[in-house]
């Protein structure tokens, strides 16, 4: 018998999977699928404190088989209507703690939502994203710079109870001066990484494909960029990683672990295969025991 | 509730230069509405290929796609007996279950005429008598007139550049042949949903296109705004009602 289990800040997970914000919305499409209770957790879709249509349409751009290019613009029914109706609904569904993603325009925002979302006994983790490449004058900023990401962290740790992690962006030139900040700001964990900026053209159009003309890059090319990151942050910080980034296999999950992720977020496949997932979960006792590794938490970080 | 399965590609035939028929043999018990669609993963590509049905029964789904780019030209040259993985029974298609409707117009331009087809054969199982009419650029790129006529409705043709059947839109045939509707069905380029949305009176239904990234539902890359909400034209449409809809 395999032992998949892993520990995040106390929160002990059946397994690392989790769907990575902004590619499960709230649970309920996939719980058509299959019986999304099978998860380690998963990071619902980022909320803002007002509701957000987001960015215009075509948001969506597709890059050959290595991935996507999305610029939703954070399109979310807002803080209230998450905690009265999307939470409520949820519960129905997903009977384990969820991750909480929140994003934010201003310091106040993230403390008023995180303040706000830490009441809900359904949370387990809050996942702060400071790092959302598509909205102007947003998330980006904070993200960018250590004494902002590490600002947005200690308003945040200030008004709530739960493990705090901060969602980093790949778009800066020192990833692990970014995630010390937080973790020195008190952060309980690093998730990491959001998606890259990216950019597509129709060539017969002569024009952009997305209408925000720019979008987060994601899908299984960056994968070994995440890799690479996670590595850095988890060897220079002493609090968890949850690796994220084009993971699309068992094998990618166990390579993230190795690399110092305690648990593994899955995007863009979930949105191309939504049975990844169930499928990733079933394939890692067989690739364990392929590999002769009996519990998924030895290998954290051994390379 | 959709579903996802390996389907085998039974005919994939051309209909005119650039449009084709495939029919795909596989589980069809999840499609619930005609003006569903289907989303098509394809070697290579990283998103699916979301694609109308046109008309299926217990072990078929036919669809018609229009080579518009790779994807679409990757598919138009797959053989017979190959499979692709496909999730069925995405959207929520036409509801035929309206009030009084009794000679429902059913109005499809280009690749948006497949969908009318499974449609047409429903509203006529449930004794309906509707009206199609099918707005082409020019003659050449004509499809499924014969097929629609053999379903034994009124079908009418309108060619922007007169070659074939009325000159003009799909508005102009409308008009000249004095058409009589109390309901509207309309697939089509954006303009066609325009010009139908402003100009005609009676409560309609109307399905929409746009770029998906899931097509389940679940990434909000095809939202759009409507008198009641924000929408998702692959999991809240892609028909949407006409008292909902707003251009702006």
């Amino acid at each position: 018998m395999k032992d998949l289990s892993v520990n995040l800040s106390g929160l002990i997970l059946d397994n690392p999977i989790v769907p990575a914000s902004g590619t499960f919305g709230f649970g309920r499409e996939f719980a058509e699928y299959y019986d999304i209770n099978i998860l380690g957790s998963f990071s619902f879709k980022g909320t803002t404190k007002e509701a957000r249509f987001g960015n215009p349409t075509p948001r969506i751009a597709e890059c050959g088989a290595s991935g996507m290019i999305n610029a939703v613009g954070l399109q979310n029914p807002g803080i209230d209507t998450v905690i009265n109706r999307e939470l409520p609904e949820l519960k129905k569904i997903f009977h384990k703690p969820v991750i909480a993603n929140i994003s934010g325009f201003s310091i106040e925002e993230y403390a008023y939502c995180c303040e706000r979302i830490d009441k809900e006994e359904q949370v387990g983790i809050i996942e702060v994203n400071v790092s959302c490449p598509n909205v102007r004058h947003g998330g980006m900023s904070f993200g960018t710079s250590p004494e902002a990401a590490a600002e947005v962290t200690r308003a945040v740790k200030a008004v709530t109870t739960k493990p705090v992690y901060i969602k980093l962006s790949p778009n800066v030139t020192d990833i692990v001066a970014i995630a010390k900040a937080c973790e020195e700001a008190g952060a309980d964990g690093i998730c990491l990484i959001n998606t890259m900026l990216g950019m597509r053209i129709d060539i017969a159009r002569r024009r952009p494909v997305i209408a925000n003309v720019m979008g987060g890059f994601s899908g299984p090319s960056i994968f070994p960029v995440a890799v690479r990151m996670v590595h850095q942050v988890s060897k220079a910080c002493n609090v968890p990683v949850m690796g994220c980034g084009g993971v699309s296999s068992a094998r990618d999950v166990i390579e993230m672990m190795m690399a110092g992720a305690t648990a593994v977020q899955v995007g863009a496949m979930n949105l191309k295969n939504p049975y990844i997932c169930k499928e990733i979960i079933e394939e890692l006792p067989i690739v364990m025991e392929e590999l002769k590794i009996d519990r998924l938490s030895d290998i954290i970080g051994i390379v | 509730m959709q579903k996802q399965g390996i389907y085998k590609i039974i005919t994939n035939v051309p209909l005119t230069k650039s449009v084709y028929k495939m029919v795909l043999e596989g589980d069809t018990s999840n499609i619930t509405a005609p003006g569903q669609f289907i989303n098509i993963e394809l070697a290579g590509k990283f998103l699916r290929r979301p694609i109308s049905i046109c008309d299926w029964n217990e072990t078929t789904i036919t669809v018609i796609y229009k080579v518009v780019g790779e994807g679409t030209r990757q598919m138009a040259g797959m053989k017979e007996g190959e499979e692709l993985d496909i999730l069925v029974g995405l959207g929520n298609g036409f509801n035929t279950n309206i009030d009084k409707m009794k000679h429902p117009l059913l109005v499809g331009g280009g690749v948006g005429v497949p969908p009318m087809y499974g449609l047409a054969k429903k509203l006529l199982a449930e004794g309906k008598r509707p009206t199609m009419i099918m707005g082409f650029n020019t003659a050449e790129e004509v499809f499924y007139y014969e097929e629609f006529v053999a379903l034994g409705l009124d079908v009418f043709v309108t060619t922007v550049d007169g070659t074939g059947g009325t000159k003009g839109f799909v508005t102009d045939a409308m008009e000249q042949n004095g058409i009589l509707y109390d309901y509207l069905y309309c697939c089509g380029p954006e303009p066609m949903l325009k010009a139908l949305h402003r100009g005609v009176m009676t409560g309609g239904q109307l399905s929409f296109e746009e770029r998906m990234g899931c097509g389940f539902g679940a990434c909000m890359g095809c939202s759009c705004k409507t008198l009641t909400g924000y929408k998702r034209i692959c999991k809240d449409g892609p028909v949407m009602y006409k008292e909902e809809i707003t251009f702006e």
